[in-house]
């Protein structure tokens, strides 16, 4: 049985691909900053599904526990996925120099961090697995979402980078770019019904697309269209518009 | 950020600021505000139970914390569906102990509505199955309720309506069985009459429940057909089915795309229906094994089957009646039957004996009935109120949007013993629901 190592098991995210892939038969390694509350999703995946089930620490801003906690997961999992992300209030984040960098330090540095070092370890295995959660944001930057997306899109850069330097060594890299998201993080804001998907429905379409091996997904498909669109409109337009 | 909430019954809908949490931690926070609150499972009690300015939802905290398979103790948080408890226990030869004519309740919701099944005259209501539960008091403060601990609020938030607290952890007893197949037996009852007896001659099988056509009038009234069914040994089912003997049924379900326009509910549609269902029992007498989804839960198979009311939703009327209070369910049946005003599914049951303090289960005949929302209704309802009370009955809590205080106090001869505990658990009337505010059960009313 394989093992799928979940970085930021505590967002709605994390808790619903853990279980996929749990219902898919794989055992699970959940690492978050607060492993002790997810006690609970830990018996409720080994109880549901039957599968092994263990808790890590894990801080994506301490750069420098990464190897160690990499090196002390025990089978190592062979496929690691990195949920973790940060999405602070824009205009707040703007004034306040600590948020900005705190987004940027937790949602680029430290996936890089980390990943670095499951890519090294896979390339030598020459077998493994990366997914990384991104986001629609990083495709373009905009005003609305302008330390998130730029953020996003240097994980977007890194994560096709990785792709092309590991595709010798048979690692498979996936991008996944969600949209909008019912989550915790959302439940205030409005979002079109339509474009929104639920967590399980994001579970669902990474588990469909690693098992075909995807390079670059969108959660629902027209999201990859809109996403087109906002790329190609001239940037003396763009600049002008409030997206 | 408020959003338009109604419950099964889409009445009535209110706006309300909805919140969720995963974790103990976050839920400790929303409790803090000071903004009152109702604690919210599935939504599927029908009326304003479960609304209020603020919901906080339990949807997200449904994780399985224990699973006994060899005493069949299973503990879980308040948020799990039974739909999902079911794929977990039913394989592992376990069934639950009590469950309702749905399954995608809350185990929460189903404390807090003390709902009943088929088996209440043998089994009881979910209530007589649970070990203990952790309650999240007004005060913040989390307290484990059992018969020994706390009994006051153990007691009082089994049919409380969530406003003891919010329950955020629950363990409970499960029933053992060798199948998952149901062996079922249906019995045509030409009339009200027939059937009651016909309740009395088979009160020893464990599930019981009628369906009645309760708009046929004349020597017809009250044509109806017996459901039975017993939990099928592995003896009694066929060699195919013993190769895999508690399997899970096949997920098929279809939805109920939109809300139909309310005037397609006519009562033509409704006789319509009522007679597909009856004639589908050609023979007096039908006896078979099927799976327990389609013998405990027939109506889930259509997803959203309460858009077949309409935008402007419908209301359930549920009551009960002692048991020697044949003439007014006959009474009450005649005057739903000349009013005319659609009742879609009537559903017959007899209770057995039950001590309780808000629980609605007594003793009794109860009847549940839906009414699509019109002119007229509320007024119409009222009158059968009247009739509730004039044989000595009573209203289920989970199902009303519009009864009247008075109705509440007459027919619940504990009312005051539980206002007294909502009264010292919570006393600012933090929790708080658009129902609990109409039956003045919370304070400042």
């Amino acid at each position: 049985m394989e093992t799928v190592l979940i970085l930021g098991a505590t967002s709605d995210i994390g808790i619903a691909i853990a279980k996929k892939f749990a219902a898919e038969k794989y055992n699970i390694q959940l690492a978050a900053r607060k492993p002790a509350q997810l006690e609970a999703v830990q018996s409720d995946i080994k109880i549901r599904y039957g599968v092994d089930c263990t808790m890590h620490a894990f801080d994506a801003l301490q750069y420098h526990t990464h190897s160690l906690f990499f090196d002390t997961l025990s089978p190592k999992p062979d496929i690691t996925i990195s949920i973790f992300g940060i999405m602070d209030e824009e205009d707040e984040a703007f004034e306040n120099w600590n948020l900005t960098q705190r987004m940027i330090d937790t949602n680029y540095t430290g996936a890089v961090s980390v990943l670095n070092i499951a890519a090294k370890f896979y390339t030598k295995r020459k077998n493994g697995t990366i997914i990384g959660i991104s986001s629609v944001a990083g495709d373009r930057g905009r005003a609305s979402k302008l330390i998130y997306g730029s953020s996003k899109a240097a994980f977007n850069a890194y994560l096709s980078g990785l792709r092309n330097k590991c595709y010798d060594d048979n690692v498979h890299v996936m991008t996944v770019k969600p949209g909008f998201v019912y989550t915790r993080m959302t439940e205030n804001m409005k979002l079109p019904a339509l474009l929104t998907s639920t967590p399980n429905q994001v579970a669902g379409a990474v588990f469909k697309s690693f098992e075909k091996r995807k390079n670059v997904i969108y959660i629902k498909w027209f999201w990859r269209y809109i996403m087109l669109i906002i790329k190609n409109i001239p940037e003396f337009q763009f600049k002008k518009m409030k997206l | 950020m408020k959003k338009n909430i109604g419950n099964w019954g889409n009445y009535p809908v209110i706006e309300s600021n909805e919140e969720s949490f995963v974790f103990d931690e976050q839920l400790d926070v929303l409790i803090k505000e000071a903004q009152p609150f109702i604690p919210r499972g599935n939504g599927r009690c029908y009326g304003d139970a479960s609304l209020g300015e603020r919901t906080i939802s339990t949807l997200k905290y449904d994780k399985i914390l224990s699973f006994d398979t060899e005493k069949g103790i299973f503990e879980c948080q308040s948020g799990i569906t039974l739909d999902q408890v079911l794929t977990v226990i039913v394989p592992a030869g376990w069934f639950l102990p009590v469950t309702p004519g749905t399954k995608f309740i809350t185990i929460g919701g189903a404390l807090g509505s003390d709902v009943h099944g088929k088996n209440h005259h043998v089994d009881g209501s979910i209530s007589n199955h649970i070990i203990d539960f952790d309650l999240l008091l007004a005060s913040g403060e989390m307290v484990t309720c059992s018969p020994e601990n706390y009994p006051d609020l153990f007691e009082a938030t089994f049919g409380g309506m969530g406003l003891t607290g919010l329950i955020t952890r629950v363990k409970f007893r499960l029933k053992k069985i060798e199948t998952s197949l149901i062996r079922q037996k249906q019995i045509k009852a030409a009339n009200l009459q027939e059937l009651i007896a016909l309740f009395d001659e088979y009160k020893d099988y464990t599930y019981s429940v009628a369906w009645i056509d309760c708009l046929k009038k004349g020597k017809h009234f009250g044509r109806s057909i017996l459901m039975l069914g017993e939990h099928a040994a592995l003896a009694e089912i066929s060699e195919n089915d013993r190769k895999d003997p508690l399997k899970l049924p096949k997920n098929k379900q279809i939805v109920f795309p939109f809300n139909l326009p309310s005037w397609v509910l006519n009562s033509f549609t409704v006789k319509a229906f009522n007679l597909l269902y009856y004639t589908k029992n050609f023979k007096k007498e039908i006896n078979n094994i099927v799976s327990y989804e389609p013998f405990f839960y027939p109506l889930d198979a259509v997803l959203h089957w309460n858009r077949m009311y309409g935008k402007s939703g419908f209301v359930q009327y549920q009551f009960v009646l002692p048991l020697s209070a044949k003439d007014g369910l006959i009474e009450i049946l005649h005057r739903i039957s000349d009013e005319g005003l659609g009742s879609f599914l009537a559903v017959l049951k007899v209770f057995g004996k039950q001590e309780s303090m808000i629980s609605f289960p007594k003793e009794g005949y109860t009847l549940a009935l839906d009414f699509p929302v019109r002119k007229g209704l509320l007024s119409f309802l009222d009158e059968l109120d009247e009739l509730v009370l004039k044989y000595h009955g009573r209203l289920y809590m989970s199902k009303d949007a519009r009864m009247k205080p008075g109705m509440l106090v007459a027919g619940y001869p504990e009312l005051e013993k539980f206002k007294q505990i909502i009264k010292k658990y919570n006393p600012d009337g933090k929790i708080r629901s658009v129902q609990s505010d109409r039956l003045l059960l919370t304070a400042g009313n």
